[in-house]
Formats: C-alpha cells, structure tokens, sequence
C-alpha cells in the first residue's frame, strides 16, 4: 500500500534504481568496473581531496539509506556491525596503500628516493617501538571496551534441530563460499575452491619471481600480482561477503538494500541446463541418451577454457609473465587464475541465462 | 624524594634478580633491555626508521596479536561460567548477562574475535601491498596463511558455543560441506566407489562430516568437540606457529623495506 503510494516521489525511484543496481550480475559487473576505474586511474582518486570527497559521500549515502527502516534493519544488527567496520576498515586502508603506491610510483619516474627509504637509519627499538606499542595496546584496549559496552552480544532462542531458521547462513567470513555453493556442486564449493584458495595464497611468493616492489608500497612495478590479489581479495572475498550478508534473505533470495525481507517470496527456479541451451534451442534436436554425449559440448566448453586458454594468453598478453616465469610457475599460475575467474564468469551466466550447470552429470557428482 | 624511593627499588637486590641492565638510557642498557627480556626479544634491538611508520605497517599484525591475548584472557575468564553440555550451556551463557558483575566477558570476546578476523586480513593485504612476501620472506608468508586458516577456524569453532538458534545453524551450514569432500564424505564424488562387496565404507555414520560433528547432526557431541578445538586444541597450535612466525620476522631481517 505505501509503495503504490509513494512510488511517483523521486526518494523512491532512486531506491527503486538502487535496488536494481544491486541485483547480482550488476552488483557484481559495477564492483568489477569500479575495481578497474579504481586501479587504472589510482593516482587520481587516491589523490587527498579525491578521496576525502568519494568517503564523504559514501558516508552521506550510508547515513541517508539508514532512514529507510529496511536498511537501517539489516545494517544495525548487531553481527552486522563488524561487516560495516570492515567495509570501512578496508576501504580507509586500500586508499592509504595505494596513496603511498602513487607516491613512490611518481617519485621513481623522477629519479628520487621512495618514502620508505633510508634504509640505513636505523632507530632502537627501546624506547621508539615499544612505547608506539604500548599505545595501540592502550587505544584498542578502550576502543574494544567501549564497543563491548555500546553493543551487547546478540544471544537468540535456544538451538533447536527442529526449526529452521530461514536463511540459515554461515558465519560472516565464510559467507563467499556459501555464496560460491549457489553456483557449483558441494564439492567444488564447499572443498576443492576453498582449498584451492589456501594452497594459492601459500604459492603466492613461489609463483612471484618479480624481485621488485619488495619491502615498499608500489603499483607500477607490481601491476599484475597486485591486480590478480585484490580481484580475490576484495571482489571474491570482500564483495561477496556484503553480498551475502546484506543481499541474501529468506529461501537464499536476492533483496535489494531497501527491501523487505519476504518470507513468501519462491526460491529461484533453475532450469537452463547448457546442454538444453545447445542440443534443444541450438541444433533443435532431442537430447542425446547417454550422458557423455549429451554433456559433450559443456565438457568441450570447459577444457577450452582451461586447456586451450593458458596456450592463448601465453602467446598474447602473458607473453612476458610466461618468459619470466617459466613453465611450471606458469601452469600453476593458470590454473589457480582460471579457477579464480571461473566463479564471476559462473556468476553472471547464473544470473542473466538462468543457467544452472555448464557441465551437468549428475551421475559423477561433476556439476560445474 | 621520589628520585631517592625509585633509586633505593632499583638498587635492590630482588629488581637487580629481575633485571640485569641498568636504566634504559643510552645505547648499551637499552639493546639490554631488549635482548635480555624473553617477551620484548621477539623485536630486534634496532629496526629500519621506516618501518615503524603508522602509515606503512598499519599496525595490523600487532593488534590481530594482541587480540589474540585478548581472547585467551577472556575466554579462560568465560571458561569459569562455561559447561559445555546441551543442557547448560545456552544458560550459562544467559547467566553470563544476567549474574556476573560487569559481564562484558562475552561482549569482549565476540568482538574481539570479529575484530580478529578483520585485522588479519588487513595485515595480509598490508604485507601483500608492501611485497613483503618476497624472498627471504616466502616461508613467513606461508606461516601467516596458515596462521590466518587456523583463527578462522577458532572464530568457526567458537560460533557453536553459545548453543542458540544462530551458532546451531550456521555450524549446521558450514559442516554440510564436509559432507561433499571427495573419497571422504557420504555425499562427495568417488566415495560410492569405496566399498567391499556392495557394503560401503564412507556413509553418513563415519565420513568427514561425522569426524567432525562426532555424529550425524549438530549435538552435544559436536558440542564438546569444538569446545576442545577452540580453548585447547587450535589455540595451542596458534601459538607455536605464532612464535615461528614472530621468530622468523626477525631471521629475515625484521619488517621488510626497500633491499
């Protein structure tokens, strides 16, 4: 009744438009061109007045949003809190990164010393680093008590195996891998990615054979191991995280910031299988009866994409990364990146083609 | 007055017991002061200017270690109140807030632990921005991983503890996955291959998910279990490897700068 109401005010229309901006596939393709703007251009917005003006108006629209009472639900709830603080936190932090990266970067076009250096002036560490340490154990000892004050720990119903909640998430910092479930089997999800990423992180400085940028800030030197960490970091990791915490409601639904959170609302049907898309709409013939054939074209479609696609980019843009590398850094570096993307590339043809598997045999448990 | 009072503490035999060195005031008692304490020798005597700037450490590891002590501090304090049984623990926890004296313990602990996670985060990206992963520093980075595994599995196991709706169900969700792990879980790709004439050997009564619930469902012995793996188990752990990891900082030549 209210919104049929109010739905000619100009607030509503750009909740509505805002709404629509945060529906997965565009949620996720504005995070990922922001991520590119950001990067391509990162000595303009980390420039002071740049950034001091892009956090002011982040934190206006924060602080405007919260008199919805949706928003203001959802982004108050205790639990919550320590997701804003983190979207804040890293925020504040990546400006103050990349600052020092631009600096350092334009210090060495001119030929100058990089604000890290002076390597040799040493200072002793009684009294100039523990007194600094006796004063962060200071600061966050009172910050940590005035937030145990001001928020009490949320202490809900008791557990009961019989009911359900609805949605039922995981805890915050593993909600990109819930997220990642909605798209893969359980065993890809749930086991093989998630150790792909810790055996990935681990393999980091053996895969890396740049020998510079080491012990200072910079992005000129660093552009592809920085660019390929933050996509993880900050889109898999981060993005999803707020994804999952604030996007998902009931029966796993996507619900747009200023929603309400509707019980009754179905879950999403999936029914757009890829071998359907090609043997059915394509070719117009009935699926073929043995599921080798019938998933042929996915399997075809897959072992392109992580077979072929390492031959490609190694004769283009990887061409100087393969010459540094060499072979086996090179195989591992693919297969780690090629997962890696898999999971926005599965995203979005969820999200626009409906579609529920590209290689779908049930028989193997092998559903990507 | 006082002068004379603190002289008369410091000449003393039971300080001199205690300290060896002198007053840290010039250059020789203040690398003692460093070298001949146990807890301060994590640091070297003298670091890099440059690497003791706010603004290129972030100071993230520092604080993710001492919400590390944080946590241990309060949680041995909540262990006092603490039964880890189906029917006391949700009670406890409830009494926490209704009984103790100033009870912030939990609000302490869960936030801290939140603020744990964050801040380890921060701390990998300040050292992935900085290439501080780079030779000779690659093992270190590889500690750290591990290190940065290990804390969320402390804040995953601790999210049962309070036995409500809330840490029943999100257990419930993250220990599902184990269900699907390959060879291992009742629900994963090739355990149906394991099998001795038609009987197979990884069902729901003995796969991943059950190792780790020690049952077929979230309940009092998945209960006690990670009772066990978040105050004993992990935390010990975490703290071998968090002295490997202080201890090679050092090894490598202490927060790195430019070579």
């Amino acid at each position: 009744m209210d919104s049929i109401l109010a739905s000619s005010s100009t607030i509503d229309s750009v909740k509505h438009f805002i709404n629509v901006a945060c529906e997965p596939h565009w949620f996720l393709i504005i995070s990922v061109a922001a991520f590119f703007i950001f990067l391509i251009g990162y000595r303009t917005w980390t420039k002071p007045a740049v950034a001091a003006t892009v956090g002011a108006l982040a934190t206006l629209f924060f602080l405007v949003s919260c008199m919805d009472a949706n928003f203001a639900k959802i982004v108050t709830k205790a639990d919550n809190v320590p997701i804003v603080i983190m979207m804040v936190s890293v925020s504040f932090l990546l400006w103050l990164g990349f600052r020092q990266a631009a600096i350092n970067d334009e210090r060495m076009e001119k030929g100058e010393p990089l604000l890290e250096a002076g390597a040799d002036d040493k200072v002793l560490v009684w009294p100039d680093l523990v007194y600094s340490e006796l004063i962060a154990l200071v600061l966050c000892t009172a910050l940590l008590i005035a937030w145990a004050i001001l928020l009490r720990a949320p202490l809900e119903q008791p557990a009961d195996p019989n009911v359900a909640p609805n949605p039922a998430k995981a805890p915050w910092y593993f909600l990109g891998l819930q997220e990642m479930l909605v798209y893969f089997d359980p065993w890809l999800a749930g086991v093989v990615l998630p150790g792909l990423i810790i055996v990935g992180l681990i393999a980091i400085p053996y895969i890396d054979k740049n020998p510079r940028g080491n012990g200072y800030y910079t992005f000129k030197e660093r552009k592809f191991a920085i660019t390929t960490f933050l996509f993880g970091f900050v889109i898999l990791w981060v993005v999803l995280i707020i994804f999952g915490t604030f996007l998902r409601g009931p029966n796993w639904n996507f619900f747009g910031p200023y929603e309400y959170w509707d019980h009754n609302r179905p879950a999403a049907l999936l029914n757009t299988e890829f071998h359907d898309l090609f043997w059915i709409n394509f070719w117009g013939v009935p699926l073929p009866k043995h599921y080798l054939m019938r998933e042929l074209p996915g399997i075809i479609l897959l072992g392109a994409y992580f077979v072929l696609s390492p031959f490609i980019m190694k004769a283009t843009f990887f061409r100087k990364i393969y010459r540094d590398i060499g072979f086996m850094r090179y195989s591992m570096l693919c297969v780690l990146v090629l997962f890696m993307v898999l999971m926005p590339i599965k995203m979005v043809l969820r999200w626009t083609l409906n579609l529920h598997y590209v290689v779908g045999i049930t028989e193997w448990f092998l559903n990507v | 007055m006082i002068n004379q009072f603190g002289n008369w503490i410091r000449e003393s035999q039971i300080w001199g017991s205690i300290f060896r060195h002198g007053v840290p005031r010039d250059r020789r008692t203040r690398a003692m002061a460093i070298l001949s304490n146990v807890f301060l020798h994590l640091h070297p005597v003298a670091v890099r200017k440059s690497g003791i700037r706010l603004s290129f450490t972030w100071c993230m590891g520092g604080i993710t270690f001492f919400l590390f002590l944080v946590e241990i501090v309060t949680g041995v304090l909540l262990m006092f109140y603490y039964r880890p049984t189906v029917e006391y623990a949700y009670f406890d926890i409830q009494g926490l807030r209704a009984h103790v004296t100033l009870g912030l313990l939990r609000e302490l602990h869960r936030w801290g632990a939140h603020a744990m996670v964050i801040t380890i985060w921060l701390h990998m990206l300040r050292v992935f921005l900085t290439g501080s992963y780079k030779p000779p520093r690659e093992f270190n980075w590889s500690v750290g991983v591990i290190l940065l595994v290990l804390t969320l599995l402390l804040s995953f196991t601790g999210y049962l503890l309070p036995w409500d709706q809330l840490a029943m169900w999100a257990i419930t969700v993250g220990s599902n996955m184990a269900r699907a792990t390959p060879g291992a879980g009742s629900e994963g790709p090739l355990s149906a291959f394991i099998q001795i004439g038609g009987v197979p050997l990884v069902h729901a009564g003995d796969d991943a998910r059950f190792g780790l619930l020690a049952g077929t469902f979230v309940g009092p012995n998945a209960l006690l279990r990670f009772y066990v793996l978040h105050c004993v188990f992990i935390p010990c752990v975490v703290t071998v490897l968090l002295a490997v990891h202080f201890w090679r900082i050092r090894k490598d030549g202490g927060v790195s700068g430019p070579l």
